[in-house]
């Protein structure tokens, strides 16, 4: 794939729920029970899997990225412009900007070297919901089992969960709160359905 | 009217109108209906359902027997209880005798769940409750109090005593504004818990009729670190003559109704009493203006200072006596009083005292139901004469009158030591409150509780108008009658005589059950027979709510395709396949199915289909032990697999049934793509996770699910390497550059960059295209443009069916049950004979090498014309009386365009020693199919259409 | 709905979670070797205690690792979580109080 060809192939994406861009708009409402919602559609998304605690695999991949990756379970880090969230003991997900997935894949699978690990592009695996405002945690309590109280959850928290009866990936971005809501493209649609239901009923 | 000029919580400034049994009324905003209906002298509710016995309120909580209605609108609801329905305005409402009705409008109202997680939860905001409540909240935790009136405070809206020098509900209102002033705490009212399941684990029923916003109720998940039940206590009917009498009411309602309601439902009164209770209800009641005409209490010597308060309000005491009997037609008109000695046998002369209201105290039951839901012992207090918590079995303590403290001081006391408690126990220590001083009574004296108050004449087995439960209409007779047939057991009589079973579950008749079986067994105590089990919910609740917003689109998630918006607009119609809603087939205008997958199989066969293949599970398997994982959980051989070759495989659980199959491809020399079936991904990964985490943690491998980073578009036909060629022009299509199953990367004409393999599920020349599913539906759009010209078909999974089943491909979970074996499906060949895998130590068991197992086989039916249900069961004579074993049973049916007639797939006893043989298949109308077994391969046998 | 400490998340509701049954019976290291009946009995012969029971859960919503815990059958008190891996067959069995 060349730079050249990329707005051509850009013209033929489709993400899970791009024609839903419009209503997610409008049922985003302003005001002191405020809550947004929109897609973020494209991001890069890899899944690293290492099979030894503390490898030097490890290590160089710390170096790499310039951050360690997450051993904290349910916690993210920000490594420039990646966003690396701990899925399980030895395994992560890296999120980048649309376009980046070859160039953070090459950069890892150098830093594995010859240890044995697992990096598949999932880009295209899952969309990203966004849903942010004074009201969003009361939405995520209508469908979502988690305690999400600031003791307990707060910015740079993610955890693998179910949503409704959704599986998602969670990661709490900031205070406000923001929260990214990482889905199966499959799901996708039932999932903003069942999310804009809930805004509408706050 | 029987509304008092002044006192209660109504608000006589908003007068509400409503309707019931057809006649307009008017009460007060604060009102239950069944408090306005007493204020507007309507006592009665519907007969009784078995004995059509006149009926009438008897209590103002959720433990009435009688007062059911139905709401016929706003907000039509079955079987609710008056005492419990807040009124509201243009509320119309009818009695209901027995069974409600459904309203067949559909449900416009809106039904929600909330998730909460608390370090306290406070069950019950009364007295107890509220001190609680302070407690905790004061420590910082997080806390939720819960109570299921419109109004905190509990039993004290009914009474009248103070704390801290002051009318007791200023101290609620000070305690409410302390709590809402808290950032943590959160006031549920209107909120009935109706379950304590694990893990204090609690759901809670909001009503919000009537208030702002669209949710009509909220059912609230709430976990809890840990829970107080302040659940209070229900008042005892007692069991005698006539109790079911309209105007025979428990004295704690008749005191509600006074204080709470400003209603007095009775003009001259009598009270029976085995407690302390009923003399404030008396005092309380002459202050009202009512006459009491007697006071009769069960104990020989109550306390001389209750005794004297009363007889100076000027009310004669009965003490050491019952009301025998009352008597009356549609409503008790006097009540017949006798002295019971220290057997309960009557030992004096009746006297008849003229009254028009009867209330009852017959003991105090703690509400233990939540307790004893979540697991908590109960014992029997003598001195209490009731059930009260006994062991905790989870992080839960309950308080006040739930545990048996009937004192407002050991209330408050009990409650915020409890408050304290549990907030530090959730960690967040704090200090506990100090108690302020209160009125009223203190400690109540012992109670004398009379179980059965003996007939005036005859036995037990006479008494068939001592009722035990209203709602049952069952009596001391019945009962008894339980016992003659040799009942000891409560929960066998309860189920006997159906006591308990009705809408209150017996939170009245419960224990004074208990108590007359235990008085008519000549056990020594209640606690000797003990309770029945109390399960959830504490009060009836709604389908609706419980459905919540999982509803109609919301039901349940539907998983589509990329290619999903395409699907749509052409046409198709759409069948589950677990989640997944996978086109069927796509008809044209006015084609029935049958015509068009005629129509899509015929262009599979001689020309070109393409189908939606995406929604097969997807798993990448990558590391350097990845051959050797897979050799050990498919049943053939996957480590020697050539790079960019695929292989067809099966997987069996330990015991050699198949689990699961698919082709998985190798990409590179620690990198395999595995396929599984649509319904079964999840549980493939879980699988595989399991015995790599569990029996192979040494095996360097992992797994990553990516069923949906791929669309997946099958070209299937003797004419697809056209549509292919044209695709990708850079790619060889033919046999020798791109045999059968083998694989190819390479870019499309548009640029998509796309993984392509020669995969057949049809027996036709195949390419299955993947590409990142971005790019799915603009690859489907070109595969279709592609192909115009070649007439190119899109075909359903119905097609997808009949084109595997004519070559004999079976699709587990259809043709296979979790009872099959490879070897049953005619697949040896799959089966490795040099490798250990999951399940082969089970092909060398009896069982499995019998030769009568079911086999997969193929089935012509006689008439070709004639297909055969699938599922329908199969026998060797078609003469043969039922019943008989069946031989075996149809798994797959079709009509087939390729062979001009129907056919069908079927498991077999011994099947494949039958080839040539006919059975039969009895249907459900009479009727008998006759089909001759074949072998499962009836297209192309040969297998010479794949290659094109 | 249980509430069960995932050794890696922290505690989950049940949904999130599969049942792997009882724990410790371990694959035969040698399944050819076994009579009939003795395979028979890895297959499908477990325990049923009322009581306390050591077995198996995934964390299938979540970090999809196997572990062990005990539990009450009776009360589903957890008393203890065993901390992920291995779950072999060859682990020493916790003492079961």
């Amino acid at each position: 794939m060349t730079a050249e060809n990329l707005p051509t192939l850009h013209a033929l994406r489709r993400s899970p729920i791009g024609h839903l861009t419009d209503v997610l708009a409008e049922h985003s409402a302003a005001g002191r029970r405020s809550v947004r919602l929109r897609e973020v559609p494209f991001l890069a998304q890899l899944d690293l899997q290492l099979h030894q605690h503390g490898s030097a695999a490890f290590d160089r991949i710390a170096s790499a990225l310039g951050e360690p990756l997450p051993t904290t379970p349910n916690t993210a880090v920000e490594a420039g412009d990646l966003r690396v969230l701990w899925l399980g003991p030895q395994e992560w997900l890296l999120i980048g900007p649309d376009g980046s997935a070859p160039a953070t894949a090459d950069l890892l699978r150098a830093a594995l070297g010859d240890e044995p690990g697992s990096l598949v592009d999932v880009s295209a695996n899952r969309t990203t919901l966004e849903l942010a405002g004074p009201a969003a945690r009361q939405v995520l309590e209508k469908g979502c089992a988690l305690d999400l109280h600031p003791r307990s959850f707060g910015p740079g928290r993610c955890a693998q969960t179910l949503l409704s009866k959704v599986g998602v990936i969670l990661h709490q971005v900031d205070a406000e709160p923001t929260y990214r809501l990482l889905v199966r493209g499959s799901f996708a649609q039932y999932l903003a359905d069942w999310l804009l239901d809930a805004m509408v009923l706050l | 009217m029987n509304r008092l000029s002044d006192g209660g919580r109504v608000d006589r400034s908003a007068p509400l109108r409503f309707t019931f049994d057809g006649v307009q009324y008017t009460g007060l905003r604060g009102d239950t209906l069944a408090s306005a209906l007493l204020a507007n002298d309507v006592l009665h509710t519907a007969p009784s359902l078995y004995r059509g016995r006149p009926r009438g309120i008897a209590t103002a909580g959720v433990e009435e027997p009688n007062a059911l209605v139905q709401i016929e609108g706003p907000g039509a609801e079955p079987m609710r209880l008056a005492t419990t329905v807040e009124l509201y305005e243009g509320l119309s409402a009818t009695s209901l005798r027995g069974r409600g009705r459904l309203d067949p409008a559909l449900d416009e109202g809106v039904y929600d769940k909330m998730h909460v997680h608390t370090e306290v939860l406070i069950v019950g905001g009364g007295p107890a409750g509220l001190a609680a409540a302070l407690a905790a909240a004061r420590s910082g935790a997080r806390v939720v109090l819960v109570d299921d009136q419109p109004e905190l405070g509990g039993s004290l809206l009914a009474g009248r005593e103070e704390i801290d020098g002051r009318p007791a509900l200023d101290w609620v209102a000070d305690v409410r504004a302390e709590l809402t002033a808290q950032a943590d705490t959160r006031i549920l009212t209107r909120s009935t818990a109706t379950g304590y399941y694990d893990h204090n684990y609690l759901l809670v029923a909001e009503d919000r009729t009537g208030r702002p916003g669209p949710v009509r109720q909220t059912l609230w998940h709430i976990r809890a670190r840990r829970v107080v039940l302040a659940t209070g206590s229900h008042e005892r009917p007692m069991v005698f003559a006539g109790n079911d009498l309209p105007g025979v009411m428990s004295a704690a309602a008749v005191r509600a109704y006074l204080n709470r309601y400003a209603v007095l439902p009775g003009r001259r009164c009598v009270l029976l009493t085995t407690n302390d209770h009923a003399y404030a209800v008396a005092l309380d009641l002459v202050s009202a203006g009512a006459q009491v005409a007697a006071l009769v209490d069960t104990r020989p010597r109550p306390p001389a200072e209750l005794v004297d308060s009363a007889r100076r309000a000027g009310i004669e005491v009965i003490a050491g006596s019952a009301v025998v009997a009352a008597r009356g037609g549609a409503r008790v008109q006097a009540v017949r009083i006798a002295a019971l000695d220290a057997a309960d046998t009557i030992s004096g002369p009746v006297r008849e005292v003229a009254c028009d209201l009867l209330a009852v105290s017959g003991g105090w039951s703690p509400a233990v139901q939540l307790w004893s839901q979540s697991q908590g012992s109960l014992r029997y207090d003598e001195a209490l004469a009731a059930f009260v918590p006994d062991e905790a079995a989870q992080n839960v303590d309950s308080v006040g009158a739930s545990r048996g403290v009937l004192d407002l001081a050991g209330c408050l006391d009990d409650g915020f030591a409890a408050g304290a408690r549990a907030a530090a126990l959730a960690g967040f220590p704090v200090a506990v409150p100090p108690t302020p001083p209160t009125s009223g009574d203190g400690r109540p004296a012992r109670p004398r509780p009379v179980w059965v108050v003996p007939g005036e004449s005859g036995e037990p087995s006479d008494w068939s108008e001592h009722f035990v439960d209203l709602q049952r209409d069952a009596t001391v007779a019945d009962v008894q009658r339980a016992i003659r047939a040799g009942m000891r057991s409560v929960e066998h009589i309860k189920r006997y005589t159906t006591i308990g079973t009705a809408h209150d579950q017996g939170k009245a008749s419960g224990v004074s059950a208990t108590g007359v079986i235990a008085r008519l067994l000549g056990a020594r105590s209640p606690g000797e027979v003990g309770t029945t089990t109390f399960r959830g919910p504490y009060v009836p609740l709604t389908f609706a709510l419980l459905a919540g917003r999982e509803r109609g689109a919301l039901f349940d998630p539907v998983r589509t395709t990329a290619i999903h918006p395409w699907h749509v607009r052409h046409g198709a119609v759409f069948e589950n396949v677990g989640q997944w809603k996978r086109p069927r087939y796509y008809p044209r205008p006015g084609e029935s199915m049958e015509a068009a997958v005629l129509r899509e199989c015929g262009a599979a066969r001689e020309g070109v289909g393409v189908m939606d293949a995406t929604t097969l599970g997807k798993i990448d398997v990558i590391g350097p032990d990845a051959g050797e994982f897979l050799n050990r959980v498919y049943t053939n051989a996957f480590a020697k697999l050539a790079v960019n070759s695929a292989r067809y495989g099966v997987m069996c659980r330990a015991d050699g049934m198949v689990f699961d199959d698919g082709v998985t491809l190798r990409l590179a020399q620690d990198h395999y793509v595995m396929t599984t079936t649509t319904g079964n991904a999840a549980g493939v990964l879980d699988w595989l996770e399991e015995w790599l985490q569990t029996e192979w943690p040494e095996l360097r491998v992992r797994f990553t699910s990516v069923t949906e980073q791929w669309a997946t578009v099958a070209v299937v036909g003797p004419r697809s390497r056209e549509v292919l060629t044209a695709l990708a022009p850079e790619l060889d299509v033919s046999n020798d550059a791109f045999p059968f199953m083998t694989a190819r990367q390479i870019l499309l004409a548009n640029g998509v960059s796309a993984r392509i393999c020669r995969i057949s599920f049809s027996g036709e020349l195949a390419f299955e295209i993947n590409v990142a599913s971005w790019y799915g539906l603009a690859t489907w759009e070109s595969v279709i443009r592609a192909g115009e010209h070649l007439g190119i078909t899109p075909y359903g999974t119905e097609t997808m069916h009949v084109l595997r089943a004519e070559k004999g491909y079976p699709i587990v979970g259809q043709d296979t049950d979790g009872t099959v074996t490879p070897h049953d499906l005619g697949m040896e060949w799959v089966v490795s004979r040099h490798k250990d895998f999951i399940g082969k130590r089970s092909f060398a068991r009896a069982d499995t090498a019998r030769t009568d197992r079911r086999q997969l086989v193929g089935l012509l039916p006689v008439d070709p014309a004639v297909l055969l249900p699938e599922g329908a069961q199969l026998v060797a004579d078609a003469e043969v009386a039922v019943p008989t074993k069946a031989l075996g049973h149809v798994t797959s049916s079709y009509r087939s365009a390729a062979l001009g007639r129907t056919f069908a797939l079927a498991l077999v006893a011994g099947g494949r020693e039958r080839l040539g043989e006919t059975v039969y298949a009895p249907l459900a109308d009479g009727g008998m199919i006759a089909a001759t077994i074949t072998d499962t391969v009836l297209y192309d046998p040969k297998g010479t259409r794949r290659d094109g | 709905m249980l509430l069960i400490a995932c050794p890696w998340c922290g505690e989950r509701e049940e949904l999130e979670f599969h049942y792997g049954g009882q724990a410790h019976v371990g694959y035969p290291a040698n399944p050819e070797g076994l009579t009939d009946s003795e395979w028979a009995e890895y297959l499908f012969v477990r325990d049923n205690p009322k009581g306390l029971f050591a077995e198996r859960w995934s964390h299938a919503a979540g970090c999809r690792r196997w572990f062990n815990l005990i539990r009450h059958t009776v009360t589903h008190q957890i008393l203890a979580v065993q901390s992920n891996r291995p779950v072999a067959a060859g682990q020493p069995k916790p003492v079961i109080p």
